[in-house]
């Protein structure tokens, strides 16, 4: 391999205390091209789908891609590969920061952990030094202390640390794996799959570099590239100046901001008694942001680190306040402004970053968790769950009660407990399943999808579940990126998430950031890729192979017991109509999409890829069965 | 004429984009562990800054050089190891107070921030601006503004520990 890949992939067994490094599958790498297209085959091969989540048997795969490390814009990522416990399915979870480029520093593409350690450990990989030590003593701690605790004991300011907190030990069901303080691997709850093999953190640093194929070809792809992304307002103004955060009033006015777990989609003031302007990205900048900060190698920097007053501090005291609160923390993002604050209806920002903060110390996706206490709310005000079982008032909009629920989920205390187990099992222990608002299991994210009809598909069949990173059609429908289409139309929509997954799916094998796909295009990405790699990928084999990591993702839901009637959605979303705003009395419909993206995919009406599709895809070899 | 690299720490993102540009410089690959430029992130401070060498006035680094392996760049007034007379001895590594001459670990020479020959790679990786190019040959005006917050912040510590 002449450059992009390192070529090689860091196997750990922590059940026998084995380490191996083994080359890296040269066949795959070119099909798959890496991060989560060749952790998902790596995946694929090695574990049985019908795994308990929390078994040894269970594998986790850390996967960078051949742009990962390198000074391409944004070339950050990594992915986590693992089965999920929030709800069985096959999770490609993300995340930037420092920590996967210092992987392929340390000369690896990929990190594979099985097995369970019968004592909490870490691992320490320093270059080809790989060592599992003791972590007995960081068990308990959150993320912040456990950061300091491994640098201080390890020597080098600059390891880069990939870690649980307690919510991932607690096997709370949608624990994220943090990296650099602030970064999640935040969803299906892949921290809890660490916690379940009793891995405490993966220390990481690395003095190798990354090579590049061909030299002069990069130079000018990666300049490119850059131009590019400083030509697009979102990628050159909104997200510089405001973060993410600055969707919660665009999403807002366009009515689709989902309230009160689901009930209403916009937040205004006679209508929710709260106001998203409050917590909207521009409040967020005037009075909390100190600076904006970039993950490795990013150029358009939509990372916050804000700072809350000590007004904050006393209103929404917890007994074990995150070790930064005074300090400095980074978000909250557009997801967890949405998720603790517009579907709580809590409209304050001191407690939402609060909440925010504390999920990062505790090492638990937001997402999730938001929604998860959105659907305790609404049971609370119908009267189905009472102050017997929750030990608190539960309405929305109540500060207090978020910012407490956090500390009590992530460490599995009082009404904690049944939180952690995330939304569904909630809804279905307490006899309402139907307040449940997620897809496959996972609790939808911050866009509703009766207002904007192509996430709705999106949601309905995502391979991991409710979630708006595998087809962002939120892009064209709302923001007109490349180009505007009606939000509330079905038509082309089919045609529009399929693309979009298989473009996804690509940029997310590259180990480059989505966020890219704001300023460029797929053919941006092709000059960088064959750069790197000394490989000659044409568009077309780009998102093939983007179609080959859907379909194989697929594949593995069949096996896993998943059918085409698990793509769907909530009847909320089907037959409630949204009461107030501009996307008012339109529902989901879905059943206007679903058939035509089953053809498109080349699919069975069943939701099976077909014989043809697979053998074009040269997936043949692994039909489902 | 001096030029020196003018750093402003409050418009670094942390990306390290210098690092790798160096580093390409220094190697032909993208190795952050070969950079003569280093971004220090102070996260409990959210504060983040690249640092690298001032090219100074005083350059104890070629003072103390006992084979004269480190010159002056008539054209950017950079100091410059002059590797064929350089015999590894890293006198410059201990005499430079600001820690920015290194022993290179795969050729055993003395190696420091050359500003690319007047074209320093940092500075046009930087997408903030950042780090940029500046004539330090009178007045110091931006490192005398950098040193007086400095000693602001050093006063105020010494006020809150009487």
């Amino acid at each position: 391999m002449s450059g992009g890949w390192t070529g090689r992939v860091l196997r750990v067994d922590l059940s026998r205390g084995e380490i191996r490094v083994e080359p890296l599958r040269t066949d795959w790498a070119r099909d798959f091209i890496g991060g989560r297209g060749l952790g998902a085959r790596y995946f694929f091969e090695e574990v049985d789908p019908r795994v308990d989540p929390f078994a040894p048997e269970n594998k986790l795969i850390f996967a960078t891609g051949p742009l990962t490390g390198t000074n391409a814009s944004c070339g950050a990522r990594y992915m986590v590969v693992t089965k999920a416990p929030l709800n069985g399915t096959i999770t490609t979870s993300n995340s930037g920061g420092h920590w996967g480029p210092a992987l392929k520093f340390a000369g690896y593409d990929m990190l594979i952990v099985e097995g369970r350690a019968p004592e909490p450990v870490y691992l320490l990989i320093c270059d080809d030094q790989v060592t599992i030590r003791p972590a007995r003593h960081l068990w308990g701690k959150g993320v912040w202390e456990t950061e300091e605790k491994i640098r201080d004991e390890v020597g080098l300011p600059e390891v880069r640390i990939a870690s649980i907190g307690q919510a991932g030990e607690n096997l709370v069901r949608f624990a994220a794996i943090m990296n650099d303080l602030h970064r999640a691997a935040g969803r299906n709850g892949v921290g809890a799959v660490m916690g379940a093999k009793n891995l405490k953190a993966v220390a990481v640093w690395g003095t190798g570099g990354v090579p590049i194929a061909r030299p002069r070809d990069w130079m000018e792809a990666q300049w490119q590239f850059r131009r590019r992304l400083r030509e697009s307002p979102v990628t050159s103004e909104g997200l510089p100046q405001f973060g993410t955060a600055v969707l919660v009033h665009v999403i807002n006015e366009s009515g689709a901001l989902p309230t009160k777990n689901w009930q209403l989609a916009r937040m205004k003031p006679d209508e929710t008694g709260s106001d998203a302007e409050k917590i909207s990205g521009e409040t967020l900048k005037a009075e909390y942001t100190i600076r904006n900060k970039a993950c490795f190698a990013c150029t358009i920097a939509c990372g916050r680190v804000t700072h809350v007053s000590e007004g904050g501090k006393v209103r929404h005291a917890v007994t074990t306040s995150p070790r930064n609160w005074n300090l400095a923390g980074e978000g909250p993002e557009y997801e967890n402004i949405w998720a603790l604050g517009c579907d709580t209806n809590v409209d304050d920002m001191d407690a939402v970053i609060k909440a925010s903060f504390l999920c990062n110390d505790y090492g638990m996706d937001p997402i999730s968790f938001g929604a998860t206490l959105a659907a305790a709310m609404e049971m609370y005000e119908k009267g189905y769950i009472d102050d017997q079982i929750t030990g608190m008032p539960l309405p929305f909009g109540s500060a207090d009660a978020l910012v407490a629920m956090t500390e009590a989920t992530a460490l599995r205390r009082g009404f904690g407990k049944e939180l952690a187990e995330g939304a569904k099992r909630l809804c279905e222990k307490f006899g309402h399943p139907e307040l449940f608002m997620g897809s496959k299991g996972m609790e939808f994210p911050a866009y509703d999808a009766r207002a904007i009809q192509g996430m709705g598909l999106g949601y309905a069949t995502s391979n991991r579940g409710g979630c708006h990173l595998k087809g962002y059609s939120v892009k064209a429908e709302i923001l007109g990126v490349p180009y505007k289409m009606d939000p509330h139309a079905t038509k082309g929509k089919a045609e529009l998430q399929k693309k979009l997954q298989d473009s996804t799916g690509a940029i997310d094998a590259s180990g480059i950031c989505l966020f890219v796909g704001f300023g460029s295009e797929l053919d941006d990405l092709l000059p960088l890729l064959n750069a790197a790699t000394g490989v000659d990928y044409t568009l077309d084999d780009l998102l093939k192979a983007g179609e080959r990591i859907f379909n194989l993702e697929r594949l593995w839901l069949l096996r896993a017991g998943f059918t085409g009637a698990d793509d769907t959605l909530p009847e909320r979303l089907l037959k409630e109509p949204i009461p107030y705003g501009p996307s008012k009395g339109e529902v989901n419909r879905l059943h206007e999409m679903l058939p035509e993206y089953y053809r498109l995919r080349g699919w069975t009406e069943q939701g099976e890829p077909s014989a043809e599709k697979l053998a074009e895809l040269g997936l043949d070899k692994l039909r489902a069965g | 004429m001096a030029t020196a690299l003018r750093i402003d720490p409050d418009k670094c993102t942390g990306c390290m984009q210098c690092e790798l540009a160096c580093s390409w410089v220094q190697t032909g690959q993208f190795q952050p562990s070969a950079s003569l430029i280093k971004v220090f992130i102070f996260d409990e401070q959210a504060a983040y800054t690249p640092y690298t060498c001032f090219q100074c006035n005083e350059a104890w680094c070629m003072t103390v050089c006992p084979v004269n392996a480190i010159g002056v760049n008539p054209v950017t007034g950079a100091k410059v190891v002059l590797e064929d007379a350089c015999v590894g001895c890293a006198l410059c590594v201990i005499a430079c107070p600001f820690g920015t001459a290194y022993l290179s670990p795969s050729t055993h020479k003395a190696t420091k921030c050359d500003l690319c020959g007047g074209e320093p790679a940092c500075a046009m990786a930087c997408p903030t601006e950042c780090i940029t190019v500046a004539d330090s040959s009178n007045g110091q005006e931006w490192t005398a503004r950098l040193a007086s917050q400095v000693s602001a912040r050093f006063q105020e510590m010494l006020q809150g520990l009487a």
